[in-house]
């Protein structure tokens, strides 16, 4: 018997599990399971969007630089990385961008307030130890706030948790969980809770869904592979 | 028998690999130059505030100068370097330095310039002078002092890395140079690439500062101050006037060069290539560590020098040095480092300091370094982030302490030609 049939005999009578697990299944048979994709990370094409031409750009997180890359090349942008990795510093110093080797969590970054116009999380929220202090340095430095983050409350996420009972895992959630760095994983609704509690301003969101990019809508919770956040402090409501 | 000790290089990764003077990736045979750069009616104004003259500087330049004069990549020495960064000196007879006619010793950094290699002397042309008060041909403590006929001894003016930045930059108008491409030095070497980014903004395109930062630390200039005392306790130091005498302060010196390359390795990367062995034969270790032996010790009174490995090298170093290197330069050298804080271009404050600076940034500290350490690099890269310059900051794992930015020639090639490239886009 596996943990599904387990779960499933187990709450037998019990209306709102067994919807869930239900709604899950077909999720499931309608879907598939969310397949790796090849080829620039999904959320490259949206910043590059996002971000006006001539922006101020630093990158927290940036890894090999390859999107201040393209934000300095296609944007001229003024852009700016910051990473933890020594590979990652060889390669963005290869592709002409600056970067300050730097653990987010370990150390003060010297930029001053409000002296970005953009700083950038892209995948980089949930790898690091405190999310808390980091978000507040991005609301500190930038005058804009980019947050991009897999969605822990997609529905395949919750079906494995749910169903089988292990750690879930994804194609952007691939290590297992004694080894993964991905070490703060939140959802959406986490995500909105958090921005509420600590007032900062959430100005434009999209789900990636299904392989496409479009605005959040009410229920991409379950539905959104991965979410992007334009935030801002609270005083930054008039742009 | 033990096995013969190594002493001029760690095991692994060598210091000093010159190539042969035939190899394609070497720039071959060198002549050193020199020019007068100050003379009685156009003296150097020192930051001591005295003009300083005549000042004659030795330089050596690679490759060749495009005709818009854009592919300058300029060379700042460290502490005991020279001018002569790489390939083997055609005049070591004639100008009488015969540790450059050895493997070892030929040049400083070989490993990076030549045709080829990290600095490209096939498409950059690398400048590199000796400074101020050092002994390799650019004017010093034992040059002549024409007032006296005499060498000037500790009567030299005290000299500032700034005094250095001046006087290469009156080398580039010689030279008709209006900014390099790329300013690049290690350790004091740095230091000055500090200098010339501050004194002078828009006469450099890319700076590289290796394992240096803003200022010495206390412990640094402690060490540096132990140095000192050495030569000047020295019985033959007669205050700085040894020149020509029987003999010269050698111990002092000696002791001094062991300090430094104490500080120059890490503890761990001693202890991984010295491991405390002895230089006993195998026969006489096995006895010194049997536990069954009355006397774990040999008999006899006290034992001398050179019972472990890591003192016949510091040995070696400090012998080798007094050959090439002037007491009275390490004084003044070993001064101007202590004296130097780039802070004094923001009166004190280094992040005002950097308001000034221009061009692209690269700071490179390595983990294991203790003279400069990794943190005090760190504040060179806040102090220009702070000021929304660009900058890369890498601190590069490495076991080999200070010298590294000698040694970690692979890593530092990856980082320099990606810079270069970035310079140029």
């Amino acid at each position: 018997m596996t943990d599904r049939e387990y779960l499933e005999a187990l709450v037998a009578g019990e209306p709102d599990l067994v919807t869930a697990v239900a709604v899950l299944g077909r999720l499931e048979a309608k879907y598939g399971r969310p397949q790796a994709r090849d080829g620039e990370r999904w959320d490259h094409d949206l910043i590059a969007q996002l971000v006006p031409r001539g922006a101020s750009v630093l990158d927290l997180g940036c890894g090999d630089g390859a999107l201040l890359e393209r934000l300095i090349r296609e944007r001229e942008c003024r852009g700016q990385g910051v990473d933890v990795d020594q590979e990652h510093i060889l390669r963005c110093v290869q592709r002409g961008v600056p970067v300050i080797q730097s653990d987010l969590d370990d150390e003060k970054l010297g930029f001053p307030d409000a002296s970005y116009d953009y700083v950038v999380l892209e995948e980089t929220l949930q790898t690091v130890r405190l999310p808390h202090e980091v978000l507040g340095m991005m609301l500190r430095i930038g005058r804009k706030g980019i947050v991009s983050f897999p969605n822990f409350g997609h529905w395949w996420i919750r079906a494995q948790l749910l169903l089988e009972g292990r750690m879930p895992m994804s194609p952007r959630l691939n290590q297992g969980w004694h080894e993964t760095t991905n070490i703060h994983l939140f959802t959406v609704r986490d995500f909105e809770d958090w921005c509420r509690a600590h007032g900062a301003v959430i100005h434009q969101r999209f789900a990636y869904a299904d392989g496409q990019v479009r605005l959040l809508v009410p229920g991409d919770n379950l539905m959104a592979e991965e979410a992007l956040f334009v935030i801002g402090p609270a005083d930054s409501n008039t742009s | 028998m033990s096995d013969p000790i190594d002493v001029s290089a760690g095991e692994g990764k060598r210091k000093h690999e010159v190539d042969p003077p035939d190899h394609p990736n070497s720039v071959g045979w060198t002549h050193p130059r020199r020019i007068e750069l100050a003379t009685e009616t156009n003296p150097l104004p020192l930051l001591s505030g005295r003009l300083f003259a005549p000042v004659t500087v030795e330089y050596e330049l690679y490759g060749e100068i495009s005709p818009a004069a854009d592919n300058v990549i300029l060379i700042f020495h460290a502490l005991s370097g020279d001018a002569h960064v790489a390939g083997w000196d055609a005049d070591w007879e004639r100008d009488g330095r015969p540790w450059r006619n050895t493997p070892s010793g030929a040049s400083w950094w070989d490993r990076m310039v030549g045709p080829g290699k990290a600095l490209d002397t096939s498409r950059y042309a690398v400048l590199c002078a000796n400074v101020l008060g050092s002994c390799y041909g650019t004017t010093g403590p034992s040059s002549t002092d024409p007032a006296t006929g005499r060498p000037y001894g500790l009567s030299f003016p005290m000299v500032d890395v700034g005094d250095w930045v001046t006087l290469i930059v009156r080398l580039l108008d010689h030279l008709g140079i209006e900014q390099v491409l790329l300013a690049v030095g290690g350790s004091l070497g740095g230091q000055q690439v500090i200098e010339l980014g501050l004194a002078y903004p828009d006469r450099v395109r890319g700076l590289a500062v290796l394992a240096a930062s803003a200022r010495l630390s206390a412990q640094g200039v402690a060490l540096n101050f132990a140095a000192r005392t050495a030569i000047v306790n020295d019985p033959h130091f007669a205050g700085g006037h040894y020149y020509g005498r029987e003999f010269r302060p050698d111990a002092g010196l000696g002791v001094a060069r062991m300090i430094g390359h104490i500080t120059y390795l890490s503890e761990s990367g001693m202890e991984t290539r010295f491991e405390a062995r002895r230089k006993e034969p195998d026969e006489l270790k096995r006895q010194l560590f049997d536990p069954h032996r009355v006397l774990p010790r040999p008999p006899g009174g006290y034992r001398g020098h050179n019972e472990f490995d890591v003192e016949s090298y510091l040995s070696y170093q400090a012998s080798g040095f007094n050959e090439r290197f002037d007491p009275n330069s390490y004084l003044y050298i070993t001064k101007a480092m202590d004296y130097y804080d780039a802070a004094r271009w923001g009166e004190g404050c280094l992040k005002r300091a950097f308001r000034r600076a221009q061009g692209d940034w690269l700071i490179a500290s390595f983990t294991s370094d203790w003279l400069y350490t990794p943190a005090a690099s760190r504040t060179l890269a806040d102090a220009l982030a702070a000021n929304l310059k660009p900058v890369t900051y890498i601190n590069i794992a490495s076991d080999y302490g200070h010298d590294a930015f000698l040694v970690e020639v692979d890593v530092l090639e990856k980082l320099l030609t990606g810079f270069l490239e970035g310079l140029q886009r």
